[in-house]
């Protein structure tokens, strides 16, 4: 272990090796002297990861693009294509097709950056060993979640922003100017963010590998977004198939919305006839509980086939 | 670097002793069970009654071939995995119930990295100490293991050997007590392998406690205070690199060619044994084929784990053994 062996830095390595030893010494020292120096904090834990997250994130840029994209581009397709067809009309009232479809794209993109994003990022860490390596640390699972939560909150929100912005720029949806009705969308956005990322994390134990967890992730996803109201009306569904949609949370965050972005009037031709705030409240609510309940026992670490 | 090294960890020793922990062992195992299987397709046992003492202070080297157990052993030991049978005890706490603050003591370098990221390596060095009370400066920790010239680069785009590096400045970022390194060198080219064992002696030297799988014996030669040798998930031997198997296994082996069978003769006297060959084969004439031969640490290892070794396939005649 000479330094003349060609090997580049050893001789440094030495001395950080002797600079290492007096230091751990002191340190074993120190901590006999103060028993029980303090962890981390499972909320600072929990910034640092969000912080890793959001860099991770903002790097992928061919993902930031298309998850930002996705809603505004689906807007814009719409309201062209059905743009020449008849305003439609509810009780008296007319609206554009692009301010009758801009509440649906709200909760899309809502369920995507939290469901989706967290349901596939998580099965992919799973499957990689990126949860593995964080479990062999001392990180609390809480701020790994709070990492993932602090992630889809910053991008559901810079989306929703993104494309309330082109819907009233460029398609003229006249935004809601009360403030009992951006009252309501801010607790429909919290409340459908929170239930959205909480089954996310659920979910994420149901793919079996990182590779199959887009297509076991999306496919349920992009069954739902037809049978929530987000593309075409509730009304035009059979019945059966509304009642199957009502169970989850996406039909609820549209309906939601769209007692936001529509007026008054529209709530006559909702299935119900009414904006069903009360019941729009209780299944988020339900879901957040029910999937936080789920989502703490199903939690794994490790892969199925890893012991 | 030795003579530095040995004071320190003597000063570490001797305060560990005079703490008073209720355990002085760093890891204590005692019949560790871990069977896979179902009841189905039948169970197979990984892990076997394998006993297992590491002293604080230590690197012990576990040996042993592919599907011996080694890695679902030290799994179990950091907590990965749950055991079927048996005690265990990691920093006098059984790593089944131990918490947050038993793991901000020991640092695990895992076997299968896989995981790609867009954070630079000094990124994710960082992030990784900031989950622990006492962390190392990461930037010193990044020098250590030879990547300050990839601190600002993305991990992505790292060459194996460089990953492996990264893996175990993750490992060592945390200040750990207690260093599982598992299999730390496959994949590494000679100078890597090096530096890297520089590194562990150094960390050793420092006062952490490495326990250390490998297949390498050069490399267990090398680094370890002690080698345990497990197959069939239980523990065949134990001992320093120079002496395990015990002395009978470093007995020397005289092999010479006797009317065109090779024969073989092992002998803690091989100068007598020659001495009667040549008195054999009369004054001035020369013992056809002879060799004296003493088995190396692969040597030892393979007869240990039931592989044929250079000096089997001879028919040995022990006898003058027991004579002598």
């Amino acid at each position: 272990m000479s330094g003349t062996d060609g090997v580049g830095g050893l001789d440094k390595l030495d001395q950080r090796g002797a600079v290492d030893q007096r230091e751990t010494v002191d340190q074993r020292e120190t901590v006999l002297d103060r028993p029980g120096r303090q962890l981390p904090g499972t909320l600072r834990q929990g910034l640092v990861r969000g912080g890793v997250e959001l860099l991770q994130f903002v790097r992928e840029r061919d993902s930031v693009i298309f998850s930002f994209a996705y809603p505004i581009l689906m807007l814009a397709i719409f309201a062209t294509v059905f743009g020449g067809d008849d305003p439609i009309v509810a009780g008296g009232t007319t609206v554009s097709f692009a301010q009758y479809f801009l509440p649906g794209m709200v909760a899309t993109g809502v369920m995507l950056s939290t469901f989706q994003t967290l349901a596939i990022s998580i099965a992919v860490e799973r499957d990689d060993g990126t949860l593995k390596r964080l479990r062999a640390t001392p990180l609390p699972a809480t701020s790994y979640f709070l990492g993932k939560v602090f992630l889809s909150l910053v991008t559901v929100l810079a989306q929703t922003a993104l494309l309330l912005a082109v819907a009233t720029l460029v398609f003229d949806v006249p935004l809601p100017d009360d403030a009992g009705r951006w009252a309501t969308f801010a607790w429909v956005f919290v409340l459908g963010t929170a239930a959205g990322a909480v089954c996310g994390v659920a979910y994420s134990s149901v793919p079996s590998s990182g590779r199959s967890a887009s297509a076991v992730v999306v496919t349920p996803l992009l069954l739902l977004q037809f049978t929530s109201g987000v593309f075409f009306p509730v009304t035009q569904l059979p019945g059966w198939m509304l009642d199957l949609a009502s169970i989850f949370p996406l039909k609820w965050i549209a309906q939601g919305m769209r007692s936001v972005f529509l007026p008054d009037a529209f709530a006559a031709v909702e299935p119900a006839g009414a904006w069903q705030h009360g019941a729009t409240a209780a299944v988020l609510a339900a879901w957040l509980v029910a999937a936080l309940v789920v989502g703490a026992r199903t939690f794994r670490w490790r892969r199925h086939d890893d012991g | 670097m030795q003579s530095n090294g040995r004071p320190a960890r003597d000063a570490y020793r001797s305060m560990l002793d005079g703490m008073q922990t209720s355990d002085p062992l760093a890891v204590r195992v005692r019949g560790l069970r871990k069977r896979y299987g179902s009841a189905r397709a039948g169970y197979k046992d990984a892990v076997a009654g394998l006993d297992l003492d590491v002293s604080p202070g230590e690197i012990v080297a576990v040996l042993g071939p592919n599907g011996a157990g080694k890695t679902t052993t030290v799994e179990i030991l950091e907590g990965f995995r749950d055991r079927d049978d048996g005690e265990v005890q990691v920093l006098g706490e059984d790593p089944r119930r131990a918490g947050r603050s038993w793991r901000a003591r020991i640092g695990v370098v895992m076997q299968d990295s896989r995981d790609m990221s867009e954070l630079t390596v000094l990124e994710k060095v960082r992030s990784t100490a900031a989950s622990y009370p006492d962390p190392r400066d990461p930037a010193e920790v990044i020098a250590a293991v030879g990547l300050e010239e990839k601190a600002r680069a993305r991990t992505r785009g790292l060459s194996g050997g460089q990953r492996r590096r990264l893996d175990v400045a993750l490992g060592i970022v945390g200040r750990p007590e207690l260093l599982f390194l598992d299999e730390p060198t496959t994949g590494f080219d000679p100078q890597a392998r090096r530096s890297f064992w520089d590194l562990v002696t150094s960390l050793r030297d420092g006062g952490t406690t490495i326990v250390l799988t490998t297949h390498y014996l050069d490399e267990a030669a090398q680094l370890a205070d002690r080698v345990v040798v497990v197959r069939d998930g239980a523990v065949v031997a134990t001992g320093t690199p120079d002496t395990l198997g015990g002395a009978q296994a470093r007995t020397p082996v005289v092999a010479w060619d006797d009317g065109g069978v090779r024969r073989a003769e092992r002998t803690d006297r091989p100068t007598a044994v020659v001495g009667r060959l040549m008195a054999a084969a009369g004054p001035g004439r020369e013992v056809p084929g002879l060799s004296v031969t003493r088995p190396t640490l692969e040597d030892v290892y393979l007869s240990l784990i039931g592989e044929t070794t250079s000096t089997e396939g001879i028919e040995i005649d022990d006898s003058s053994r027991e004579a002598a």
